[in-house]
């Protein structure tokens, strides 16, 4: 069985120059390799500044790795295929209230996207959209909204019905979660695993919150500094973390948790 | 799947319709608007509305007192001046110039501004460094010292001063529009149009156009004053319209030799102005608050 994605040495240097005199300071991501097969989900961990959200940008095209390639089910996906790329792989960014545009309805934001990327008719393209709203659990009303009448939640649901409405081979989601609050978080997760279950696409997920991360992925990738410093099943890293930094980030999450159920 | 609508009302209110319900909930802000509409009436009809050609001088009737005072007649309203003019339908000609000409010259200052401030945002590099920081510094300078020194080699007539004043209103626009796109350009939702295959033209006109909107409204009636006060402050100086044009600030200028013997024909230019002036400020300072406080409600 091919792997939905496969990721092959992906090197990516990133030089940012302070002032003109000065040397630029580099920032190395990788070398990473890793596979995702379909219905699977993978988690990226590891503390702020690592890396992950540079690794996500790389996966979608924002940026260009400058080694390294990315196989999409086996054939290799060329920067300059943006077509292909952008219906297969589709990106969710943390919520944030410069992700929806303010003056867009969000039947045109989803529109536009499938209006750049599929044939439809302009009939076939809003049953489509109001299929995908209740698909994420909004109304059909919804498409005439704007987004200072949604609720941050809300929000996030339309995120991800930018990114499914294409059904796509996998979705990579930077942070979903972040600025939600509790309830309308495990809301949303539980959502997204019922539309992984339902559609069988794989699903890259980066978050900090380890709690989310043992609930959802199958294997997990810590990164530091821009290397992997330790991956493997989800089940297994938890138990027996190898790394020293793995430990700590566990342990750290994990000491908290305790804490806070100690007080019942 | 079966179909049916939650809301009793089926109204989906757009940003624009936003700020019109926030709007008009200021009063001042109405009356304002009023005003200003009714300028925009005489500046279309004001040869239907005023009773006699503004240039015919009527020898009989010469400097003949407004209508409410003693010695006044009501079939010259706002009286006559010493040529014997009807001051009302001269008022009326007047704002029609004023106003008329100002709303164009902002209309063509806002495309040309717009079209050079987004080029200049969208890309990066010298070449726009170059441009902003040039016109940066043009925005230091009064935009009536611009126009004066442009009128000054164009040549007088109201064309000139208005392309004058076009010039001096340019950076403006340019200045806001470019930081405006700017900052659009690296929010997320920028990248995820691209993501889509948005070419950037289609960012613009999709994503950054209507979101521009309540800027370009602001700074529209900010340079409609600026340039309502310039048109007739050139005409003042005798620099802008030239005579079988009507235009206030030239009105004005002409009748300060009888000030004293006849001051309604000072005071009521100088009142149309002011008018103008005030209630295009009025507008723009509801606009203003009504956008703030659209996101509010």
């Amino acid at each position: 069985m091919t792997a939905v994605l496969e990721v092959k040495e992906l090197i990516y240097t990133h030089r940012i120059r302070r002032s003109i005199f000065s040397a630029p300071d580099e920032f190395v991501l990788g070398p990473i390799s890793f596979a995702v097969n379909a219905g699977e989900t993978l988690a990226l961990t590891g503390h702020n500044g690592s890396g992950k959200t540079l690794l996500a940008k790389a996966l979608v095209g924002a940026i260009q790795p400058q080694q390294g390639s990315i196989l999409l089910e086996g054939k290799e996906v060329e920067q300059s295929d943006k077509k292909t790329r952008n219906h297969d792989i589709r990106l969710i960014l943390q919520h944030s209230n410069t992700t929806l545009n303010k003056a867009v309805t969000v039947g045109n934001v989803l529109n536009q996207t499938l209006q750049l990327n599929t044939k439809l008719d302009e009939q076939d393209r809003k049953a489509k959209i109001e299929q995908t709203l209740v698909r994420v659990g909004l109304l059909r009303e919804h498409y005439y909204f704007y987004r200072h009448m949604l609720s941050d939640g809300q929000q996030q649901r339309v995120s991800l019905a930018r990114a499914m409405i294409l059904d796509p081979k996998i979705i990579i989601a930077d942070e979903p979660f972040a600025a939600l609050d509790p309830s309308v978080r495990s809301q949303t997760v539980n959502l997204i695993l019922d539309i992984q279950r339902d559609l069988g696409m794989a699903f890259i997920f980066i978050s900090q919150n380890l709690g989310i991360v043992r609930h959802i992925s199958d294997t997990v990738m810590i990164i530091d500094k821009g290397k992997v410093i330790e991956s493997g099943k989800t089940a297994r890293v938890f138990q027996n973390p190898q790394h020293e930094l793995t430990q700590k980030l566990i342990d750290s999450h994990f000491s908290l948790v305790d804490k806070h159920f100690g007080q019942f | 799947m079966p179909r049916f609508s939650l809301y009793q009302e089926e109204f989906h209110p757009s940003p624009f319709m936003h700020i019109w319900l926030e709007f008009k909930r200021s009063h001042f802000a109405l009356v304002g608007l009023a005003v200003l509409l009714m300028f925009c009436g005489i500046a279309v009809l004001a040869p239907l509305m005023s009773p006699y050609d503004p240039n015919i001088q009527n020898t009989n009737a010469i400097l003949l007192p407004p209508a409410w005072e003693g010695n006044g007649s009501i079939s010259h309203i706002f009286g006559t001046d010493a040529l014997g003019r009807d001051v009302f339908s001269r008022t009326l000609h007047g704002a029609r110039t004023t106003f008329g000409s100002s709303v164009i010259l902002v209309i063509i200052a806002l495309l040309i501004g717009v079209a050079l401030g987004t080029l200049a945002g969208m890309n990066k590099g010298v070449k726009s460094s170059v441009l902003n920081h040039l016109l940066d510094s043009l925005m230091a300078v009064p935009t009536l010292l611009i126009a004066i020194i442009i009128v000054a080699i164009l040549g007088t007539g109201l064309l000139n001063s208005m392309m004058a004043i076009i010039l001096a209103l340019i950076p403006q626009f340019v200045h806001q529009t470019r930081s405006f796109v700017r900052e659009e350009m690296k929010k997320d939702y920028v990248l995820l149009d691209k993501l889509d295959g948005a070419s950037s033209a289609r960012i613009f006109w999709k994503s950054i156009l209507p979101s521009m909107f309540e800027l370009l409204a602001v700074q529209s009636t900010l340079a409609l004053s600026v340039a309502i006060i310039d048109i007739s402050a050139l005409g003042f100086l005798s620099l802008g319209a030239q005579v079988p044009l009507v235009e206030l600030g030239a009105s004005l200028s002409q009748s300060l030799e009888v000030a004293y013997s006849a001051p309604w024909l000072v005071a009521l230019p100088g009142f149309c102005i002011f008018l103008m002036v005030l209630a295009v400020n009025i507008v723009g300072e509801g606009l203003r608050s009504a956008l703030r406080n659209r996101l509010i409600h």
